[in-house]
């Protein structure tokens, strides 16, 4: 399925540890005079390539009330454009053979083909059209309102889990905008019109606020020589500050509950504001990454999979997540499935008694040895996957970090002590602010 | 260990889309292991790691009556110690090489993937010999592996998807295993003994059933030595697979009443066989009718009228029974205009065929794709016993594309006559949809 949201729908389960891999190897970087930052990802073995533009913009770069107009530009970006007609963009790609989406998330969009490496040039011809010369057809603007709203449906109407983490978000960044969902609210997203999406476009969408990533069968001189042509001639934009609003005075400890009658296994969240990976800055970053691999890793070797699925059958399943690439705090967050006959209630409270005997007891030195040696070897498993690479730069770059920061984290991670993890985990456990939800049947609310 | 994230496929069965991938530039060479086991290598050493694929045919099929949900269970159990070791140890074990193992049971087969670093490849293959060998199926293991399952099971009977699968499934197959849950019931689960366990695991892994896909840095002699140690004690043969599943739907619609703002629709056909004639017409078909975002269903439904965020199509070459399902998701208000515009177009591609313009631009597009699925060692070891276990042939991969090419606006159309009766669909609708009744 196309035009595809991530991080928003299921980010409950997405293992933090897919993305913190990387190979340092035959990545070149380089800057177009318009601003426009290139990275290229040499991958040989086969001849592909994945063609992909990044915007450093996303859902929390939103006018106030206008939210998911980011995601709705990225729809509308299929459509017509001064010299082609709607939809002629994913026709050419098809018929070349490739395969092209796009996905929308709090503080990027991106843009990607994968194709033949012969077809890079064409590619790129496409991609700098509708950087600077979409039309939207109003009929068409209008069409597409009713698609992203069956998304909305289909994505977080139809799906507790879903709209239980969105009211959990809500809490956590009550002011900034990484509270509203990326996919827009239901009203507002009904009020979207042809301007507010221009409106976005002229202001973001420029080479400048952009970067090329290409991965796979390509040379950095190759890429050049095309990026030079083709978006080369794009002029720059005067792009507003990227400052969004803060979260003040935010609570310490909020709670709630999310009823849902169609909530089949009840299950306990709590999330704490935590640091992201700034730019020269990764190293309190590292140690959260490995808490929370520490923590919620594989459920038979973690702490709290070891505490509650296996010492104990008290939960059907519990894990710890952290996912330091954002422009923004981020947040670290723990989750509890209990087994029948396990209260919510009680449920926390075990969260709680075994973050607190893992505070008193530290880490089991051979599980930090493995741990740092899968790092290690997740390196070369990356390797396999050029697509997977292009996505953590274009992550990255457009979250505040740069190519040596990327570059330079296996060896942050490699740096990292016990002791650091463990000052982590003492900060962050008593200082961070916090929310707790519980996703509930409906049956339990009305008792 | 169970994933507690299922995978809502179309129904479940396996899809041509997703496993008939072949690569146009790649070198598979045979290997025959000195035991005389066979399998498909493609060699590339530029990584250090290798990664195999390993399909047994038989999978949740193989459950015996009343024993629904026995092999699915023993499966997620495999990992959960072994030989010497519980299931903490093994798991430390595995991370302490870095491997990767999964185990995953569908209804045909039951699939094994790992990967392994070249620096421990000895070993990594000594803890995977263990889990197919020597599973503990400790007594602690099958009690967590079962609450997991029954969660997982709680979490389905509250899924749109699942519950339109599995209510299509009920209806279409008759008493075939097709026709019910693999994953067992609530009731199946929670009467599982070690024993059934121990029966679903001795039926599982016959080699005269296995085959073997590996891409990676092993050369073709390592492979073959490597297979040997990986299959060494497993019996040769297993119990009779089942017979032909059989599509006995009387067509018609049914409707689930689910307190959902959107309906999810699930709509088969019978389908048709990977060595029938007429298949590469119906693939290009299928392409041309829903294949990707430019075919025939997502162009009117999404793209003119703005009535689902997606809709697809796929032939499904399950072994018992070939299929051809589409799936789509609209609001409640809506989807009775989606139902009947799907009516029309099927019956306007049954009675007209397609045009000249769509035939030449689904066949670019899926000779174009077909090279770039060669997408890196995992994808290429799994492709490759997909193949074997298709029963195709090595060469398949040089000759697939000028069967596409091949395919004539005449044996579409014709191919188009054949499957898509609209008459004969069986469609299950799940949410509350305005508007729309069962017919059946």
């Amino acid at each position: 399925m196309r035009k595809i949201i991530i991080a928003w729908c299921s980010a409950l389960f997405m293992p933090v540890f897919a993305f913190s891999a990387q190979a340092s190897g035959a990545v070149t970087s380089f800057t177009l005079q318009n601003g426009m930052d290139v990275v290229v990802i040499e991958d040989h073995r086969s001849p592909a390539v994945v063609h992909m533009v990044w915007y450093r913009t996303g859902a929390a770069d939103e006018p106030l009330g206008k939210s998911g107009i980011a995601h709705f530009l990225e729809h509308l970006m299929f459509k017509e454009t001064e010299t082609r007609e709607s939809g002629e963009f994913s026709r050419i790609v098809e018929e070349n053979g490739g395969n092209d989406n796009a996905f929308t998330s709090w503080d990027y969009t991106a843009y990607f083909q994968r194709v033949a490496a012969d077809r890079l040039d064409l590619m790129m011809a496409l991609e700098a059209d509708r950087m600077a010369n979409l039309r939207l057809n109003p009929a068409e603007v209008d069409t597409e309102r009713n698609v992203i709203l069956e998304e909305r449906a289909q994505r977080t109407d139809s799906n507790p889990g879903a709209l239980f983490n969105e009211a959990f978000r809500q809490r956590a960044y009550p002011n900034h905008p990484y509270g509203i969902p990326i996919i827009g609210w239901r009203a507002e997203m009904e009020g979207l019109t042809r301007a507010d999406a221009l409106a976005f476009y002229e202001t973001y969408y420029a080479p400048n606020n952009a970067i090329l990533i290409v991965a796979g069968d390509v040379t950095p001189d190759e890429v050049r020589v095309l990026a030079e042509t083709h978006y080369g001639p794009l002029p720059p934009a005067e792009l507003p500050p990227r400052t969004r609003a803060e979260d003040t005075a935010l609570p310490q400890d909020q709670r709630f509950e999310f009823a849902d009658e169609r909530v089949a296994q009840p299950y306990v969240m709590r999330s704490y504001r935590a640091p992201e990976r700034d730019h020269g800055a990764q190293a309190e970053a590292a140690a959260l990454s490995l808490l929370a691999e520490i923590l919620g890793g594989a459920p038979s070797t973690s702490v709290l999979g070891r505490a509650l699925q296996f010492d104990t059958q008290r939960s059907v399943f519990a894990t710890a997540y952290y996912s330091g690439i954002s422009l923004d705090d981020t947040q670290f967050t723990l989750i509890n499935m209990p087994s029948a006959g396990v209260s919510l209630e009680e449920a926390e409270a075990d969260l709680d008694r075994v973050i607190a005997d893992f505070l008193e007891n530290g880490i089991d030195p051979e599980q930090f040895a493995r741990i740092k040696f899968l790092y290690e070897a997740s390196e070369i498993y990356a390797r396999d996957n050029a697509s997977g690479r292009a996505r953590l730069y274009g992550m990255a770059l457009t979250s505040g970090l740069e190519v040596e920061d990327v570059q330079t984290w296996p060896e942050v991670i490699e740096a990292t002590t016990i002791e650091d993890v463990m000052a982590a985990a003492q900060t962050l456990f008593a200082n961070a602010p916090r929310v707790t939800g519980y996703l509930t049947t409906a049956q339990r609310a009305e008792n | 260990m169970m994933r507690l994230i299922t995978q809502i496929g179309a129904i479940g069965l396996a899809c041509l889309l997703h496993i008939a991938p072949v690569q146009a530039e790649i070198q598979i060479q045979e290997v025959t292991s000195p035991n005389g086991h066979s399998a498909w290598l493609v060699e590339d050493h530029s990584i250090p790691f290798v990664a195999l694929d390993i399909r047994f045919e038989g999978g949740t099929n193989l459950d015996e009556e009343g024993k629904r949900g026995a092999t699915y269970m023993m499966t997620g159990l495999l990992e959960e110690g072994a030989g010497a070791l519980d299931a903490q140890g093994f798991a430390q074990a595995v991370q302490g090489l870095a491997a990767e193992f999964s185990f995953a049971s569908y209804r045909d087969t039951i699939a094994i993937s790992a990967k392994m670093l070249s620096e421990n490849r000895d070993d990594a293959a000594a803890l995977l010999h263990d889990a197919l060998t020597e599973p503990r199926f400790d007594t602690d293991a099958i009690e967590r592996v079962r609450a997991q399952i029954q969660s997982i099971l709680a979490s389905q009977t509250q899924d749109p998807d699942t519950i339109a699968a599995q209510t299509f499934n009920a209806l279409a197959f008759g008493d075939h295993p097709y026709a019910s849950p693999e994953e067992g019931t609530t009731d199946t689960i929670a009467a599982l003994t070690r024993e059934d366990i121990l029966t679903a695991y001795r039926n599982a892994f016959a080699t005269s059933r296995v085959s073997i896909g590996a891409s990676g840095d092993i050369t073709a002699d390592e492979l073959g030595v490597l297979i040997d140690r990986l299959l060494e004690g497993l019996p040769e043969t297993g119990p009779a697979l089942p017979d032909m599943a059989g599509f006995d739907a009387s067509a018609g619609q049914v409707v689930i009443d689910y307190p959902t703002p959107q309906s999810v629709v699930l709509f088969g056909l019978e389908g048709i066989a990977m060595d029938d004639p007429d298949f590469f017409p119906a693939f290009v078909l299928n392409e041309i009718i829903g294949g990707g975002f430019r075919a025939r269903l997502m162009d009117e439904l999404r793209v003119q009228r703005g009535l689902t965020y997606g809709v697809g199509t796929s032939l499904s070459t399950a072994d018992w029974q070939p299929m051809w399902l589409g799936q789509f998701a609209s609001s409640n208000e809506r989807v009775a205009e989606a139902v009947a515009l799907v009516d029309v177009i099927l019956r306007d591609i049954a009675e007209n065929g397609v045009t000249e313009e769509e035939l030449t631009r689904a066949k670019r597009y899926m000779t174009g794709a077909y090279p770039l699925r060669f997408d890196g060692n995992g994808a290429i070891a799994s492709i490759i016993a997909g193949m074997q276990q298709s029963g195709m042939p090595i060469d398949y991969i040089a000759n697939r594309n000028s069967y596409v090419d091949a395919v004539t606006l005449a044996e579409v159309a014709a191919v188009a006559q054949r499957l898509i009766d609209p008459d004969r669909m069986l469609t299950v609708i799940v949410g509350q949809p305005d508007g729309l009744s069962a017919t059946r």
